[in-house]
């Protein structure tokens, strides 16, 4: 089977949850993991559905038509003002090679090129190269804008709407997390190359309003970089896990289910429902977690709050009074148990009160 | 997540099925709501692909959009859903009842009664899950600043008549859905999540289907496995079972379902267009065939929203549910004759006054929400007591005070057996309240005895005379419960009017024409 590259989404993904061995391991891996998923019973329910791909491209198709005058007009308008226009005849440098290799080489040469002749330069889908957790990951954005001081510009290009100059906060989220692994990947090729810089201030296209006219705002990524850069250098190193691992492991999609459930199971998953957002084995570490008893399957923050109650049981044989006497949790589980235990007996027979007036107009 | 409601999610996962988090309801329900189930095309903005709306389980209006991105098409099934939507807000609109309210004189500057009318009762809408209110929010703000043929003879794409006064309708109910305890605009996933704890998270909450099938889960399984088939159950041809709640639709259902059926529709026309007989017949099934795909992925969200209703409206009501409710009344008496004044549609954006009020309207709401929600549920009232805000106790002893004036008024010391803790420190002087028949008495925290009771010290409510009136002081042996939060929550400090605006803010907002200027409307948008 062909080895599945990491891509910035599964990146940003991975920094969102360091913990995870077991994404570590199979994304290093270049392991198809919705292919086993499926193999596990616990297919993922992710997806593109067309008509949003079909709407992506075309949007992106006409921010960079007619020789990205448009694109670099809003790169010209929001981020550096200050610089000469750009031209009618930007450059466009043709990025076409051979395989990933080929075209992160051809993309590191342009980007030489372009920060020598101090240009308005737009590179339509570099590919860049970064090393996460001691395997290569080749990372594919928009689009990369070199300005004519020599700076080098993320551009974002979404397709969902920017209404009144506002969009949707998970989503810009996602796509600073997205592009903050972008300004890493470039920031390595442009620590070779004397005068260029990488603007820590990327620029998000999408759609104005209801309309298919492009409009942009500038996000700041220094965040986004600082924790992606952070988690990217916590990750466990690929061969550190691999060398915990029995000799022989094999997650073939064409074993039993259970013969991978086994091997799933050889390396450590942190599950926690965010993942079911962002992990195609999602599914199959929830029912494991599940299965056994613990109570981040509620959630990070009801874990967080149980203390060192890490399992269900522990926490409801607390609840009855049952837990070690030292530990404020499993005591204030206890009166917590008790008091709801009163309410609901209370709520059974309870008196009706009086209806209070009706309240003046608010305004 | 507060402490009491996890040990209800863990309660919940060891019986297999949801847990009480409330034994009132906390929101109020219209006898007859309309519920609306919106379906958007994916990768479109405010792009409806069908909704199903309705006050009748049995007889919901079905409006489908065979090519979502024609802009025909989309002004069609706007303008029916405007009709049948702004005929259930209109409905309300003219029984009304005699009200006071306060108003500010403007040559005196004081305080003063004005009578005027409030709507006997207001609309309610119903969504299933908080993404259909962001997007009822959505398609406010794509139709409330189109302009009709009337009003703009020179649109090359006029809106029909009343699309833009659904769109205000529409901004105002997401408006005013954000506002803590408010019941015009609510979803069923929030209406189950108040008042049940699922043995999932909050985010798996988020799934209407998962939700029901932890509090009411069909057949003998357990929630989990119930909810589980909700989430990922699909048939022999890769669809969902349990259709998403919506806006969006499944992806698997886009690419394999309703694609190839748009394109047989888009086909179909253009045969029409091009042939040349006018044959429709051909473009009449197509449209048959987009329609039976969308209403399938509709009426299971349909049903499950009215389930989650009924769950909901089998609860016992607050008793200060309604209070809010009048507040909604207000609301909407005041939209409606804003409205009928002929004002411009809400802004693109609020003014700093107008923004500064509602995050202010926001947090008294919130004071009041949590307030009152507590006082009508012992549930809710046991969250208080564990975090400390509120104890509850026995009357072990009344000692008769009284002020040293020339009227004694009685000032009772109060000894409270509890086993709460309440987090109030000695020589504090702190102020605690009980509800006495729906109104609340303070009283003055005095000291902890030494057995840990609590001695307070009551203000007021017992009447004009030397003696207390029956009734009013609590004797030995009453259990009472008192909270160390006011029951009614007070607004902030009067913010100046919009042309006073400090330069801070912004100063006075500009002029006001170019703020309802409609969207540019481009050819290119194909739609």
């Amino acid at each position: 089977m062909q080895p599945r590259p990491l891509d910035a989404r599964a990146l940003a993904a991975l920094a969102a949850n360091p913990g995870c061995g077991r994404r570590a391991l199979l994304d290093g891996a270049g392991v198809d993991k919705n292919a086993l998923a499926t193999a596990l019973g616990s297919p993922a329910a992710f997806g593109q559905s067309q008509f949003a791909i079909v709407r992506g491209n075309s949007f992106e198709a006409k921010v960079k038509g007619d020789g990205g005058a448009e694109l670099l007009r809003l790169v010209h308008g929001h981020l550096d003002p200050a610089a000469e226009p750009p031209g009618a005849g930007a450059r466009v440098p043709d990025l076409t090679a051979a395989g990933p290799e080929g075209r992160a080489a051809r993309t590191a040469l342009a980007l030489r090129e372009a920060t020598a002749t101090r240009d308005w330069t737009l590179l339509d889908h570099p590919m860049l190269a970064l090393e996460v957790a001691g395997s290569p990951a080749y990372l594919e954005p928009d689009a990369v804008v070199v300005h004519p001081d020599g700076r080098w510009t993320v551009v974002e290009i979404k397709s969902f709407p920017m209404i009144d100059a506002a969009a949707d906060a998970a989503k810009v989220g996602a796509a600073a997390r997205q592009a903050a692994v972008y300004v890493l990947a470039l920031e390595r090729t442009a620590e070779k190359l004397a005068g260029a810089e990488v603007g820590h201030t990327v620029l998000l296209v999408c759609p104005k309003d209801f309309s298919n006219l492009p409009t942009a705002a500038p996000v700041d990524v220094r965040r986004e970089r600082a924790v992606t850069r952070r988690q990217l250098e916590r990750l466990t190193r690929v061969e550190e896990l691999a060398a915990a691992l029995p000799e022989g492991l094999t997650f073939d999609p064409e074993r039993t289910a259970e013969e991978l459930a086994e091997a799933v199971s050889a390396v450590d998953a942190a599950y926690a429902p965010e993942c079911l957002a962002a992990c195609e084995l999602a599914f199959h570490c929830r029912e494991r977690a599940r299965a056994a008893d613990e109570v981040t399957a509620l959630g990070r923050s009801v874990r967080g709050e149980l203390g060192a109650l890490t399992t269900v049981e522990a926490a409801l044989a607390a609840a009855s009074g049952a837990g070690c006497a030292e530990d404020p949790t499993a005591a204030a589980l206890h009166r917590a148990a008790r008091l709801r235990a009163e309410a609901l007996e209370l709520a059974a027979a309870r008196p009706r009160r009086h209806v209070p007036e009706s309240p003046e107009c608010p305004c | 997540m507060p402490l009491l409601s996890t040990l209800a999610r863990l309660e919940a996962v060891r019986a297999g099925r949801a847990q009480p988090l409330a034994t009132v309801r906390h929101r109020h329900l219209s006898e007859n709501p309309l519920v609306f189930v919106p379906l958007t095309t994916a990768g479109e903005a405010g792009a409806p692909l069908g909704a199903m709306v309705g006050t009748d389980p049995n007889e919901p209006r079905v409006f489908v959009i065979p090519q979502p991105r024609d802009r025909d098409l989309r002004w069609a099934f706007l303008a029916d859903l405007a009709v049948h939507v702004l005929a259930h807000i209109d409905a309300y609109a003219d029984a009304v009842e005699p009200a006071e309210r306060s108003e500010t004189d403007p040559e005196t500057g004081k305080r003063v009664k004005v009578e005027t009318e409030l709507c006997v009762d207001a609309p309610q809408l119903i969504v299933p899950s908080r993404a259909g209110i962001e997007y009822v929010r959505l398609l406010g703000r794509s139709m409330r600043f189109r302009r009709t043929a009337e009003e703009d003879p020179d649109n090359p794409y006029p809106a029909p008549s009343r699309v833009p006064l659904l769109g205000r309708w529409f901004t105002h109910l997401g408006e005013r859905a954000r506002v803590p305890g408010s019941s015009m605009l609510l979803s069923a996933t929030d209406l189950l999540a108040r008042h049940w704890a699922t043995g999932q998270s909050n985010l798996e909450d988020q799934h209407l289907g998962a939700l029901l099938a932890w509090i009411a889960p069909s057949g003998g399984g357990s929630g989990a496995e119930a909810a589980l088939r909700a989430e990922l159950g699909r048939d022999e041809h890769g669809q969902l079972l349990c259709p998403p709640a919506g806006p969006a639709t499944d992806p698997a259902f886009d690419n394999k379902l309703l694609a190839p059926a748009i394109a047989r529709y888009d086909a179909a026309r253009a045969a029409l267009a091009a042939g040349p007989g006018d044959d429709d017949r051909e473009v009449r099934t197509a449209e048959r065939a987009v329609r039976r795909l969308v209403v399938d992925q509709m009426s299971s969200t349909w049903w499950a929203t009215w389930e989650a209703i009924d769950l909901v409206r089998a609860l016992p009501p607050g008793e200060r549910a309604e209070e809010r409710w009048t507040r909604d009344r207000w609301s909407y008496t005041g939209h409606r004759d804003r409205v009928r004044a002929g004002e411009p549609p809400q802004p693109r954006r609020d003014d700093a006054v107008t923004a500064a009020q509602k995050l202010a309207t926001r947090e008294t709401e919130q004071v009041r929400l949590d307030a009152q929600e507590a006082l009508d549920d012992p549930l809710v009232m046991a969250g208080r007591r564990l975090a400390g805000e509120a104890f509850a106790g026995e009357v072990t002893e009344v000692v008769m005070e009284w002020t040293e004036s020339k009227r004694p008024s009685p000032r009772p010391l109060v000894t409270v057996s509890t086993e709460d803790r309440p987090q109030l420190a000695d020589g504090s002087g702190a102020k605690v309240y009980r509800s006495l028949d729906g109104r609340p008495q303070s009283a003055q925290f005095v000291r902890f005895e030494e057995d840990g009771q609590v001695v307070l010290r009551l203000l007021d409510k017992m009447g004009r005379g030397r003696d207390p009136e029956p009734g009013s002081v609590p004797e030995k042996g009453d259990r009472v419960c008192w909270t160390l939060f006011e029951h009614d929550a007070r607004g902030g400090p009067k913010l100046p009017d919009p042309e006073q605006t400090p330069w801070t803010h912004g100063g006075p907002p500009g002029s006001g024409a170019a703020v309802h200027l409609p969207d540019a409307v481009t050819d290119e948008d194909i739609l």
